[in-house]
């Protein structure tokens, strides 16, 4: 049992339950980096909730001291909406995946961000259904060979970034599971932006798909291949930011040699109100086997839905009072019987 | 309109009377019924409404398809349905002459709007002459009036003037026939004046010429000599208080926010639209100052995840669909059985399987949400048996589900859902005290200060309901199956046997404390028991009525509790020598009974969208009551 006064750690976000992921998963990183974090940030245990769907990322309510709700596929973003609705004392955390958040729950995952419900979205993009034991998701490459899919699968992957950006996601971000500091920087923006924040988070699954996203991932490749966008820094990168990233005249964007680039080089600025300039960064990488933006994409302040539905709520006690059940009965015409 | 300017004409006392109102969807035949629905109850009048309209919005014009229908049945008694065969039918075109001239009693009054029995409207309603003269009308009385023609002619002022063009002008000839008709049944058109000048308050000059067609079809029934009598049913002798008439969506809308009022809970309402359940929606949406959060989700699948978060969140949460969308919903009760929470899923059934008819009545979704879940999932499920009923139905509903921790099936149809009664108001204070049937959970409930989320109460077997942000209760709850107690995830053979029996057992707990049943027979004597559920209570207790007249003893009981049954139901379903069963479906209830008591129920099914008449069920009843007797 926690107490307002006393400092919390790790621990006090920490289950007392066996963690039942398989040894290696990158979910344990990102595990235990929300658990410090959240002591970090001074969140109250009480006042925090997962709710997550169906898939290996979505058992992360179980290892966190917190309220928990896990789900069904693909329906966290609904659960939450409702809780956002009635509950706005708490910070509602969604723990999602790749097949949960854009496959069988997308619909969702669309309506929750067009209307900026208070929730933080953490997506675990392993390009892979690991729970049931690996066939290929929205997010793998075309043409991966899976269990399902041996002749190499044939559906376009989506881009989760693109498409948070696409339904104006007023908070758009993009991690790696084992860059700790990162991870951390991304999820406390995440945690302070008020309204829907989603955070794709390459996760690495060891078992089935292992090395995904070794090119931004692993030591001697990610220097190459991370773009690492810092608001207000001009884009460049490399290991003497020798590459740059341009704007094109048709409004796209494109990786120069920082040389060539000049004063062409774009000027990163999340806070622009159009997601125009966002969503060319994030078509910069169609997959992350070459140079990849991470960082936050976007952050802009826009109503917040559960705010306002509350707000209704309020201006109608205003404008009519406080409901009176008596004349709610007796509203429109009445006659009594003797 | 004062009743002096009436000339004197033979006024005919009658104790009740049937009335529809049939013509193209665009006709506004709907709003005619309600005002004159509204006009005879405050006449004083018991009454029972049905209204009948496509699915399509708007059908082409003049065809069957598009005929829309409203049905009133009114009395100085004490009724229960809205009337087997009209006495009087006003069809605005030939289409609703010929979709509906057989349903009138023979000898009864037709009134037609001449104006529409054109050609071409005569071909559309597959006419190849006009009935109004081939012989097809020698058994009724045939009033032949031109209704557009008296609507444009007293609106001429109003055209020439440039008020209204002569289309908007032909629109209010629904309120000449309303006119017309209110003065045959001696009904004041004060109220509709004033609700006109309400509704139009924006559009004077349309709210002017609606008044002036209103007034004009009353002066016209007055002052020709088409109409020889006029009729008047006297006020029904009501039990005492305050009336008001109500639908079954509006009903239902009252009584959500009446569980919240007594319970002390917010009420959360998420819902995607859906026929015939959005009306209970939008009544909510305008009634935020009660506190109501209403949420129109994405889909059918996000209104009830929507209100499992708001039930785990500590709100009243209700979601409402029709069996398609229930259909979609049936992962997450699933879920939210296995979590406890409580909320109330309401179902307002309409014509299935699939897309079915969206506008017309049925039965057919008993089965669906009794067992239409994957795995043992049981719940609770309650039907509301009238309009008005829907409001205790409601309120039953909520009551279940917060005291017991579970989600509750609530099943209105489409014919209570837009039919009206009136209403004898409740006293608010004799309403059930919902907020002592539960009370959160604040305080670890393990000696070592732990909170065990599934340790139950010993009476009710509920679990806590412990709201994120109480400290020191955190824990965690999801679909997998539970351990006891604890409710952490367990894979353990028996445990899933147990936690199975426990969740039967938990819902045959609600049954145990259950009041007595009610059973309806006057004699004391009879050997011959009517049972049944839902919107078909109207006209069973109409056909009971019948046959005790007859001399017949029937006993009659409804049941408000399909999930669980009542303990002491097989008991008494074995004391009767033969029991019928009715239903808008093909033996549902019938079936469980079957099973459940090994009574041999016997049965009468009928799925025609409309619901049974009393003189049908009165038939049926005697014969397979009596029938082999004899």
């Amino acid at each position: 049992m926690t107490t307002k006064d006393a400092k919390l750690t790790k621990k006090d976000f920490t289950s007392d339950r066996e963690v039942r992921w398989c040894p290696g998963c990158g979910d344990y990183a990102i595990l235990a980096t929300v658990q410090t974090l959240l002591a970090d940030l001074e969140a109250r245990p009480e006042k925090t909730v997962f709710v997550s769907g169906i898939g290996c990322s979505s058992r992360f309510p179980y290892y966190m001291d917190t309220y928990g709700f896990h789900s069904i596929h693909g329906r966290a973003p609904t659960l939450a909406t409702g809780l956002a609705i009635a509950r706005p004392d708490l910070d509602i955390w969604i723990v999602t995946g790749d097949g949960d958040g854009l496959s069988i729950g997308g619909n969702h995952l669309m309506h929750i961000l067009r209307r900026n419900v208070n929730v933080n979205i953490l997506l675990f993009n392993n390009e892979i259904y690991g729970l049931t034991k690996g066939q290929y998701s929205p997010t793998s490459p075309m043409g991966s060979v899976h269990k399902s899919t041996p002749m190499g699968s044939l559906d376009r992957p989506i881009n989760p970034v693109s498409l948070a950006l696409g339904a104006e996601a007023t908070y758009v971000a993009r991690s790696i599971d084992t860059d700790r500091k990162h991870l951390s920087e991304v999820l406390r923006g995440a945690y302070e932006h008020h309204g829907s924040s989603f955070v794709e988070i390459y996760q690495n699954c060891n078992i089935f798909n292992d090395g995904a996203f070794a090119a931004v991932r692993e030591p001697g490749q990610r220097d190459q291949n991370q773009i690492r966008l810092t608001a207000g820094e001009p884009i460049t990168f490399g290991p003497e930011g020798e590459r740059a990233v341009v704007a094109e005249a048709d409004g796209s964007m494109r990786i120069v040699p920082t040389e060539e680039a000049g004063d062409r080089v774009v000027v990163h600025d999340p806070t622009r109100p159009e997601p125009t300039t966002a969503f060319a960064l994030s078509r910069l990488a169609p997959s992350p086997t070459g140079p990849t933006p991470i960082g936050v994409f976007r952050s802009v302040d826009r109503p917040v839905y559960d705010d306002e539905l509350r707000q209704q709520v309020e201006a109608a006690r205003e404008q009519h009072g406080e409901g009176d059940l008596v004349e709610l009965l007796e509203s429109g015409n009445v006659w009594d019987v003797l | 309109m004062s009743d002096s300017s009436t000339t004197e004409r033979e006024r005919i006392q009658l104790s009740s009377a049937v009335v529809r109102f049939a013509g193209d969807s665009g006709d506004g035949m709907q709003l005619t019924g309600d005002r004159f629905t509204t006009q005879t109850a405050l006449a004083g009048n018991d009454l029972a409404t049905l209204p009948d309209f496509p699915a399509e919005i708007r059908a082409p014009a003049g065809t069957l398809a598009g005929v829309s229908s409203f049905q009133l049945h009114f009395s100085d008694q004490d009724i229960h349905t809205p009337g087997d065969a009209p006495d009087v039918l006003i069809a605005m075109n030939p289409a609703a002459l010929q979709k509906h001239l057989s349903a009138l009693k023979p000898g009864g009054i037709v009134i037609v709007n001449t104006d529409a029995f054109t050609d071409r409207n005569l071909q559309k309603a597959g006419y190849d002459e006009s009935p109004l003269h081939d012989g097809t009308m020698t058994d009724y009385q045939l009033h032949e009036v031109p209704i557009t023609d008296l609507t444009l002619r007293a609106l001429e002022r109003h055209i020439t003037e440039g008020q209204l063009n002569k289309k908007e002008a032909e629109r209010c000839k629904n309120m000449l026939a309303l006119g017309l008709v209110s003065w045959m049944y001696s009904r004041p058109i004060t109220e509709t004046e004033d609700w006109l000048e309400t509704k139009f308050s924006a559009k004077p000059q349309i709210a002017d010429a609606n008044v002036t067609a209103l007034r004009a079809g009353w002066n016209y029934g007055d002052t020709t000599e088409a109409f020889a009598f006029t009729y008047e049913v006297k006020p029904a002798q009501l039990s005492p208080g305050r009336y008001r008439n109500i639908t079954g969506n509006q009903a239902m809308a009252y009584g959500l926010v009446a569980a919240s009022v007594r319970s002390g809970l917010p009420l959360f309402y998420g819902s995607y639209p859906i026929t015939p359940a959005s009306d209970i929606l939008h009544e909510l949406a305008k009634l935020k100052h009660f506190g109501v959060a209403t949420y129109q989700a994405e889909d059918e699948i996000a209104a009830i995840g929507s209100v499992i978060g708001a039930a785990f969140g500590g709100n009243l949460a209700v979601t409402a669909s029709s069996g398609p969308g229930i259909a979609l919903k049936t992962e997450a009760m699933g879920l939210a059985m296995i979590t406890e929470l409580p909320l109330v899923v309401i179902d307002v059934q309409r014509g299935g399987p699939s897309t079915g008819l969206p506008t017309k009545t049925e039965q057919s979704d008993l089965f669906q949400v009794l067992f239409g879940r994957n795995g043992e999932a049981p719940l609770p499920v309650v039907a509301a048996s009238s309009p008005a009923d829907c409001f205790d139905a409601a309120i039953e509903a909520a009551r279940i589900a917060l005291t017991y921790r579970t989600p509750v099936v609530l099943l209105s149809d489409g014919y209570l859902a837009n039919s009206a009664e009136p209403w004898r108001l409740p006293a608010i204070d004799d309403l059930p005290a919902l907020s002592e049937d539960f009370s959160f959970t604040t305080e670890p409930n393990l000696p070592d200060g732990g909170f065990a989320p599934y340790l139950r109460d010993e009476e009710t077997l509920a679990r806590p309901w412990a709201l994120p942000g109480t400290p020191g209760l955190e824990h965690r709850l999801g679909g997998i199956e539970k351990e006891t107690e604890t409710g952490h995830i367990s894979y353990d053979p028996a445990n899933h046997h147990a936690q199975t029996e426990m969740r039967y057992a938990r819902l045959e707990r609600i049954g145990q404390q259950l009041p007595p049943l009610e059973v309806v027979d006057p004699s004391g004597e009879a050997e011959v028991l009517v049972i049944g559920w839902g919107s078909t209570e109207g006209p069973m207790q109409a056909a009971c009525h019948d046959l005790r007249v007859r001399g017949r003893k029937v006993a009659q009981v409804h049941l408000r509790h399909l999930s669980p049954l009542h303990p002491d139901l097989a008991e008494m379903l074995r004391s009767y020598r033969v029991v019928v069963c009715p239903e808008n479906n093909m033996g549902q209830l019938a079936m469980l009974l079957r099973a459940r008591t090994l009574v041999d129920v016997k049965t009468y099914d009928r799925v025609t969208g409309q619901p049974f008449g009393s003189t049908e069920l009165a038939e049926v009843i005697e014969h397979l009551g009596w029938g082999e007797q004899a």
